[in-house]
C-alpha cells in the first residue's frame, strides 16, 4: 500500500476529482493548505500599503491505494493539475505500514480496497 | 428666551428665523409660506412634517455608527474584530447616557460663548415643547446620536490596542471636555464660532475635524502597534468594510439632511449633496487608485466614499449640487496622499481616522468658506466664489481652534486615564489579539475543542482567577 499525498493548485480540484472518479480511485481526503512552490508572489494593495503574498493557497489530497493503483492514481492527478506553469504542485508517494478501516477493522489492503 | 438660543445651530440652526427667510426669498413658495409664517409667530407650534423627518433622521444618523463599526470592524485582522467593533458599540451606551445626563446641556445650555451650564443636566426642561418646529426632546435625540458617532470615530486610531476600560473611560471624559463645548462653540448661537459666522452645517469641525485630532493625538499618546511595519495588517473582511461604507452613506442622509431641522428646501439641498459629493469622490479615488495602485480597489473606494462624505459635511446646506461634486472631487487628493504618506510613515493611526475625517473636515471646511452661497440658504453666508474671501479665513480660524482645543485635551484626557488604568496591554497580549483578552469571546469561534465547564467548576476556579 501507499498513501499518495499530491498539492496541487485549488483552481484545479475539480478536474482533478473528476479524473480520479473516471480512474475509479475511491476514497480521498481534502485539505486546505497554504504553501509557496516557487511561483511569482501576487502583489495586493490596502491603501496605499503593498503586500506581497508569499504564501498561495493549496490543495492536498490524501489517497491511500493499494499497489495497483498508484500509477493509475498518480497519472490521473498528474494530468488533470498540470497548467504547465510554475506553482502546479507536487505527487509524493508514501509507503504505508498498515491502514484499518473503522467501520470493519479489515486490514491493509482490504482496507483500501473499494465498497463494491 | 433659553430654548431660542439653545436651537442655533449655524446657518440652518436659526430655524424660526430661516423657515422665514427662506420662504420669503422664494415667490413661488409664498402661498404655502402662510401657515409656516404664523407658526413662526406662535413659536411654540410643532410641525408634523418636521417632526417627522427628524424622527427618521435621527434614526438614520444612529444606524451610522453600527456602520461604522462594520466599516473598522472589516479593515482589522480577525483577532480584533470584536474588540473594533465593541469600541464602536459601547459608545451608544457611555455617549448615549452622558448626553442626556449632562452634556446636552453643556452643549446647548447657557449663555457663555465658551461653554454650556448644568442648566439642562437629566433633561431639566427638556419636554415635548417646541424647540424650532420639533419637539425639544428630539432635538436633544438627534445631537446625542452626533455625540455617539463622533466619540466612536476616534477609535480607528487606536484599534488593537488599547485597554477596553482606559478606552470607555476615555470617550466618556472626551463626551464632555471636548465634543460638548466644541458643540456650543459652533451650534450654540451664543458659541463664539457661531458668533463669527463660521459655517458648519452638519458637523464637519464639531464631529469631523474634532474626531480626526483626537485620533492623530490618541495615535501618539498610545504610539503604534507592537509589529507596526513589521507584520503587514490585512483588512479581514473588506465585504464588512463595504457594507459599512454603504450604511454610513445611508445615515449620512440624516446627518446633513437632517441638519436641516425641518422638511425643508434645505433638508432636500443637504440630501442632494449628500449623494453627489462622495459620488464625485469615489470616481477621482478610484482614478487615482489606477494610477498608484494599478487597480480600483475595494478598501479604497469605501474610503473615498467616506471622506467624501466627511468634506460635504459642513457644506451641505449651504453650496449648491454642482459645487458639491467639485468638493467631493477637490477633497479626494489631501487625504488620498496623506493616507498613503501615513502607510508608510512611524504614525500608526492605524484606520486613518486623521487622514479621512480629521484631513477631509478641514478640506471640506475650507471648501465651504469658498463655494457657500446665499442664494440658497440665506442664512448662510456667501463664499470665496461669491465676493466674500473672507469666509475662508473665518472657516480656518473655525477648523484650526477646534483641532488644536481637541488634540491638547485629548492628550491630557489620555495621560490621566494612562495614570489610573493604563493604556495598552502587554505586547505578548497584544500580539494574542484584544477579542478574548478584553472581551473573553472570539469573533469567528469554531466551537471545535470547546468544553462546556459546568457551574461547580466555574465557581471553583472564580477565586483563583
Amino acid at each position: 500500500m501507499k498513501l499518495i499525498k499530491a498539492i496541487i493548485r485549488p483552481e484545479k480540484l475539480s478536474d482533478v476529482l473528476k479524473a480520479l472518479y473516471q480512474a475509479e480511485v475511491r476514497g480521498l481526503t481534502v485539505t486546505r493548505v497554504q504553501g509557496h512552490g516557487g511561483e511569482t508572489e501576487e502583489v495586493e494593495t490596502y491603501r496605499g500599503m503593498s503586500v506581497k503574498m508569499e504564501l498561495v493557497e493549496k490543495i492536498v489530497i490524501d489517497i491511500g491505494v493499494s499497489e495497483p493503483f498508484v500509477d493509475v492514481t498518480v497519472k490521473a492527478v498528474m494530468n488533470a493539475a498540470r497548467t504547465g506553469e510554475v506553482g502546479d504542485g507536487k505527487i509524493f508517494v508514501l509507503p504505508v505500514e498498515a491502514v484499518h478501516r473503522i467501520r470493519t477493522a479489515e486490514r491493509d489492503s482490504a482496507a483500501v480496497t473499494p465498497v463494491a | 428666551m433659553a430654548y431660542t438660543t439653545r436651537l442655533g445651530r449655524a446657518g440652518e440652526g436659526l430655524t424660526p428665523l430661516l423657515s422665514g427667510a427662506i420662504r420669503l426669498a422664494l415667490p413661488g413658495l409664498l402661498l404655502l409660506a402662510a401657515p409656516g409664517l404664523a407658526s413662526a409667530q406662535e413659536a411654540a407650534a410643532i410641525n408634523g412634517g418636521d417632526t417627522a423627518w427628524m424622527l427618521i433622521s435621527t434614526a438614520l444618523v444612529l444606524f451610522m455608527t453600527a456602520g461604522l463599526a462594520f466599516f473598522y470592524g472589516g479593515l482589522v485582522p480577525s483577532k480584533n474584530v470584536l474588540n473594533t467593533m465593541m469600541m464602536s458599540f459601547i459608545a451608544f451606551g457611555f455617549s448615549g447616557v452622558l448626553w442626556a445626563v449632562i452634556a446636552y446641556s453643556i452643549a446647548f445650555g447657557g449663555s457663555s460663548p465658551y461653554i454650556g451650564d448644568a442648566s439642562m443636566a437629566l433633561l431639566n426642561g427638556v419636554g415635548l415643547e417646541a424647540s424650532g418646529t420639533i419637539p425639544h426632546i428630539l432635538f436633544m435625540a438627534y445631537q446625542g446620536t452626533f455625540a455617539i458617532i463622533t466619540a466612536a470615530l476616534i477609535s480607528g486610531a487606536i484599534i488593537g490596542r488599547m485597554k477596553f476600560g482606559s478606552y470607555v473611560a476615555f470617550i466618556s471624559i472626551w463626551g464632555l471636555v471636548v465634543y460638548a463645548p466644541v458643540a456650543h462653540w459652533v451650534w450654540n448661537a451664543n458659541g463664539w464660532l457661531f458668533g463669527m459666522a463660521a459655517l458648519d452645517f452638519a458637523g464637519g469641525a464639531v464631529v469631523h475635524v474634532n474626531a480626526g485630532a483626537a485620533a492623530l493625538a490618541a495615535a501618539i499618546v498610545l504610539g503604534p502597534r507592537v509589529d507596526y511595519h513589521r507584520r503587514a495588517m490585512l483588512p479581514h473582511n473588506v465585504p464588512f468594510v463595504l457594507l459599512g461604507a454603504g450604511i454610513l452613506w445611508f445615515g449620512w442622509m440624516g446627518f446633513n439632511g437632517g441638519s436641516a431641522l425641518g422638511a425643508t428646501g434645505l433638508a432636500a439641498l443637504g440630501v442632494v449633496n449628500t449623494l453627489l459629493a462622495p459620488a464625485a469622490t469615489l470616481v477621482v479615488w478610484s482614478l487615482l487608485d489606477v494610477m498608484f495602485a494599478k487597480h480600483m480597489t475595494a478598501v479604497g473606494a469605501a474610503t473615498g466614499i467616506v471622506v467624501g462624505l466627511v468634506a460635504i459635511t459642513p457644506a451641505a446646506g449651504f453650496v449648491s449640487p454642482m459645487s458639491a461634486i467639485a468638493i467631493g472631487a477637490l477633497a479626494t487628493f489631501p487625504s488620498y496622499f496623506i493616507l498613503r504618506w501615513r502607510a508608510k510613515s512611524r504614525l500608526d493611526d492605524s484606520l486613518d481616522v486623521f487622514a479621512a475625517h480629521g484631513v477631509g473636515g478641514f478640506t471640506g471646511a475650507l471648501l465651504t468658506g469658498v463655494f457657500a452661497t446665499t442664494a440658497l440658504n440665506p442664512a448662510g453666508q456667501d463664499g470665496l466664489l461669491y465676493g466674500n474671501p473672507r469666509q475662508v479665513v473665518i472657516q480656518l480660524i473655525a477648523v484650526g481652534a477646534v483641532f488644536i482645543y481637541s488634540a491638547i485635551v485629548t492628550v491630557v484626557i489620555l495621560k490621566i486615564v494612562g495614570a489610573f488604568g493604563g493604556l495598552r496591554p502587554s505586547a505578548d497580549l497584544e500580539q494574542k489579539g484584544m477579542d478574548v483578552l478584553s472581551h473573553g469571546e472570539e469573533g469567528y469561534a469554531t466551537g471545535e475543542g470547546a468544553i462546556l465547564i459546568l457551574d461547580e467548576e466555574l465557581n471553583g476556579t472564580a477565586g483563583k482567577k
